[in-house]
């Protein structure tokens, strides 16, 4: 807006984000939003995904410039334009993936881009009080660790002492559970208390209600770049946050039938396979998946997760073992024949992998299928029969586009699954491996693509479900593997699973009794 | 959305086909404007220039018949070229494909006894699996060694120009030629025919438009050209749709280096008559012809309009050697500042540009 902003109020928080505005090429990513954040308090900022939560604090840390509206620190204006700026007001972020420079060790990465290093042996220097900070909030990190050596949650550590390193009074954590372990969360918790106590601020973004219940002093929830409202802690509960955040009544127990499991739809046996990088990332793998069964594959990302559905689908050879896939043996053989076998995939990476962003939706719908009847006759398509295809795909998967003819890359990311489950599960696969499906998407589409998985499991197709959600694992499955470094932990019926004993498998704890 | 005065530019993801063709003209004025300044320095007036040049080729039917003999050559590479760009293979080599072509087609002519209707068909089918295999190499080498695409099409004209400049100073030598470097002439039944009183040879032009059509039925109506378009949008998503890489970079490249080897024939067949040295074959269209599929953007179909523009242009620096007494590298000079220019407004196209209504978004200073 031209001119006339409103004063700053009397009381003067720590952080006034007032009137901001940011506009991408056809959203509005921040409508008029006003946020504000109190010394001594964790601050959920909670919404789906592109609720804009993201830009907001990309537009505090100086990654963004506003269109309009002002920032106030302790009630100055300030004007953050980049993230030095944003440094040298205080403000720390730990982004959602790590800015970290991995051959190098802890210290070095807090030293890199410092005011002040020496130029020579940076990393000494900042290496004493290093350890005092990590002493004071309890972040224990070896200062000459390599970065890459270290779990996931060991970098988010160097990310939050790089922070605090700088001074950060005003924290920002953008998703920083999606990488950890239930245990890993609960330290990450007790390290925010700490900071609480020192009167400095935490702004915590996630989608994940429980952990906002758990974590927060106040939230505010945003919608479609919008500010719902602010509430403390107190005043609200779980089903008004969800109504908040979706804009409508969240039914949060899937109905699922009993598991009625047949023969075998999937059999693996001691595979192993190497990683990119040459490095084992198999070894010795073992399980079955029947048709009518969803079997869930839990764990930290990296653990081998991604290798196991790549060599299943024939995008990677396997180096020892045995796949047997709807009765027929398939080990090592090319994606096609894999897929003309009746496997869908669900790829982990959708607009990289799962479709042609250039191509249009049409074009998308046939990928894998292409060169059979019937969108083939001899060397050529069948133009009419896939134009016929496509409409009848869009209205049965609500695929929201503006015509069949769109470039698949305009859609949203819930609609780009949808074209790709509606691809994927067209001509009744046997067996469907599905690798996060509903990463990033936001509630309304992820209810839909879990309902369709909950269908292939009734209509009898056995459902392999690689995720890193737990609560998606545990409201799915019927089986939960938990893979850690390659390796199977333990494999538990998901009546009996616990967070705690799931948490233990993820950090490397083998299953004492295997289970069926 | 950034800012500068009144105007607010805003980024876009996919170009809008008007958006396209304003920047891509956009860019040859550009280059028309620069070529004003080399002219200036030649001490010509670029506005005199300009006049002769077009007087020169469209005012006149022999200046358009040399239009038109031009466009042949780069018109069949330079849809051979969209082909293989729409797939992501990047073929430097369509002027060595072309040498092959002629290569084949003249051993073809001058060591076979075949039938004299037989003889210019078997030229063609000659020419065309010469330049293709010649572009299979380096698509085989891409695939089963990795070998950087750019780099071994580039080389290998190198290596076909050499091959041709040995054969004409060597085995294939003419007794006829009297210590020149050129073969012995064709027998007249391999000589192409011609548009009366001009150099046209009309059957290679017939072969080019046609071939333009049928790629473009391939891009839109077959199997194959839906894997091709594919592979070249995404070669991860092809992986997964288990569309072969190897499959497709070979048929790319045969069909890529055929078309390529087909205006080789035509250029001996049409116009030579028999094997010279390879600067006197082909005056760089292979390298031209580049240009001419960039511009097109992938329609092979456009590549019927942007071989003539540089049909033209080539036509044009004729007219400036002769008319002018400019050398003919100007041709050299001006196609490679249209794709200069081609190039640097490729940005332009993602970018909206609008003018803001006052007051708007004007933060300026507003609110402190």
């Amino acid at each position: 807006m031209a001119g006339g902003h409103k004063q700053p109020p009397q009381d003067h928080p720590k952080l006034l984000m007032q009137d901001i505005v940011k506009t991408f090429p056809g959203v509005r990513a921040n409508d008029h939003v006003t946020f504000e954040v109190r010394a001594g308090e964790v601050h959920a900022l909670l919404g789906e995904n592109g609720a804009g939560k993201t830009t907001l604090m990309n537009t505090l840390y100086g990654l963004y410039q506003p269109d309009s509206g002002a920032i106030y620190l302790g009630g100055k204006r300030v004007r953050i334009r980049s993230p030095r700026d944003a440094i040298a007001h205080g403000i720390g972020m730990v982004h959602q993936h790590f800015k970290l420079v991995y051959p190098h060790t802890v210290a070095e990465n807090v030293a890199l881009g410092l005011s002040g290093a020496p130029f020579i042996g940076p990393a000494r220097v900042v290496e004493r009080r290093l350890r005092e900070l990590a002493a004071r909030y309890n972040l224990p990190v070896d200062p000459k660790a390599k970065v890459w050596q270290l779990s996931a949650g060991e970098q988010q550590r160097v990310e939050i002492l790089k922070a605090l390193y700088r001074g950060a009074d005003i924290l920002i954590l953008d998703e920083p559970t999606s990488v950890l372990t239930p245990q890993e969360t609960q330290e990450l918790f007790k390290v925010l208390e700490r900071m609480k106590e020192e009167g400095h601020a935490v702004i915590f973004i996630s989608h994940k209600l429980d952990e906002v219940m758990e974590v927060a002093d106040r939230v505010t929830v945003m919608r479609r770049g919008k500010v719902v409202g602010t509430k403390a802690i107190s005043e609200v509960d779980k089903p008004t946050l969800a109504r908040m955040m979706v804009g409508r009544e969240v039914v949060f127990r899937l109905s699922k039938g009993v598991c009625q499991p047949g023969e075998e739809a999937l059999i693996v046996e001691d595979l192993h396979a190497s990683s990119d990088r040459g490095l084992p990332a198999l070894r010795g793998v073992s399980f079955h998946v029947c048709r009518g069964e969803i079997l869930g594959i839990a764990g930290v990302a990296g653990n081998g997760q991604r290798e196991l559905v790549e060599v299943l689908t024939g995008l990677r050879r396997p180096r020892r073992g045995r796949v047997v896939i709807l009765g027929r043996e398939l080990t090592g053989q090319s994606p096609r024949k894999i897929a003309d076998c009746g496997v869908a995939h669900i790829p982990e990476e959708r607009i990289r992998m799962g479709i042609v962003a250039g191509m249009s939706v049409e074009d998308n719908l046939i990928l894998k299928k292409h060169h059979r009847q019937p969108f083939s006759r001899g060397p050529l398509l069948n133009l009419r029969e896939i134009r016929r295809f496509a409409k009848q795909s869009i209205e049965e998967y609500e695929i929201m586009t503006p015509s069949p003819k769109t470039p698949a890359k305009l859609l949203s990311g819930g609609n780009i699954q949808k074209l790709i489950l509606a691809r994927e599960l067209s001509g009744q696969p046997g067996l469907v491996i599905a690798a996060h499906p509903t990463y990033g998407l936001d509630v309304g589409a992820t209810e839909l693509i879990r309902k369709l998985l909950l269908r292939q499991r009734e209509a009898g197709v056995g459902v392999l479900l690689v995720s890193e959600d737990l609560e998606e694992i545990m409201a799915l499955s019927d089986r939960i593997a938990v893979m850690f470094r390659g390796e199977i932990m333990g494999i538990v019926p998901a009546a009996e699973a616990s967070l705690e004993e799931l948490g233990l498998m993820m950090a490397g704890e083998r299953r004492a009794k295997e289970a069926a | 959305m950034r800012r500068l005065g009144p105007l607010a530019f805003e980024r876009r993801l996919t170009p809008s086909r008007p958006a396209v063709l304003g920047v891509s003209l956009l860019a040859i004025l550009a280059a028309l404007g620069t070529m004003s300044i080399i002219f200036a320095a030649y001490g010509v007036p670029p506005l005199r220039a300009y006049a002769v040049i077009i007087k020169g080729t469209l005012g006149t039917r022999f200046g358009l018949m040399e239009v038109l003999r031009r466009t042949i050559p780069l018109l069949l590479c330079g849809v051979g070229l969209v082909l293989a760009f729409r797939s992501k293979f990047w073929n430097i080599g369509a002027e060595g494909q072309l040498l092959a072509g002629a290569v084949a087609a003249a051993g073809v002519a001058l060591f076979t006894d075949l039938p004299p209707p037989l003889l210019l068909p078997a030229m063609f089918g000659a020419g065309f699996l010469a330049g293709a295999i010649w572009g299979m190499v380096p698509a085989l080498l891409k695939v089963r060694l990795g070998v950087n695409d750019v780099i071994s099409t580039l080389m290998l004209n190198y290596v076909m120009i050499y091959i041709v400049e040995w054969l004409i100073h060597g085995p294939w030598k003419g007794p006829t030629m009297r210590g020149f470097a050129y073969t012995d002439t064709f027998p007249r039944a391999a000589w192409l025919p011609l548009i009366p009183r001009s150099m046209v040879h009309w059957p290679t032009l017939a072969v080019g438009v046609g071939a333009a059509i049928l790629v473009a039925l391939l891009l839109s109506r077959t199997r194959l050209g839906y894997e091709l378009r594919v592979s070249g949008e995404s070669p991860d998503a092809a992986h997964y749709a288990g569309i072969s890489f190897l499959k497709v970079s070979l048929v790319v490249m045969f069909l890529s280096g055929g078309l390529a080897g087909l205006a080789g024939v035509g250029e001996v067949a049409g116009i030579h008559h028999k094997l010279l040295p390879p600067i006197q074959i082909s005056l760089g269209y292979g390298y031209t012809a580049i240009i001419v599929a960039w511009l097109a953007r992938g329609s092979p179909l456009a590549a019927v309009v942007t071989a003539l523009l540089f049909g033209f242009i080539f036509a044009a620096g004729d007219e400036m050697k002769v008319t002018l007494q400019m050398p003919f590298q100007v041709v050299g000079v001006f196609s490679g500042l249209i794709l200069f220019f081609l190039i640097g407004v490729e940005l332009l196209m993602y970018w909206r540009v609008r003018f803001l209504p006052k007051g708007e978004g004007w933060t300026g200073k507003a609110g402190s």
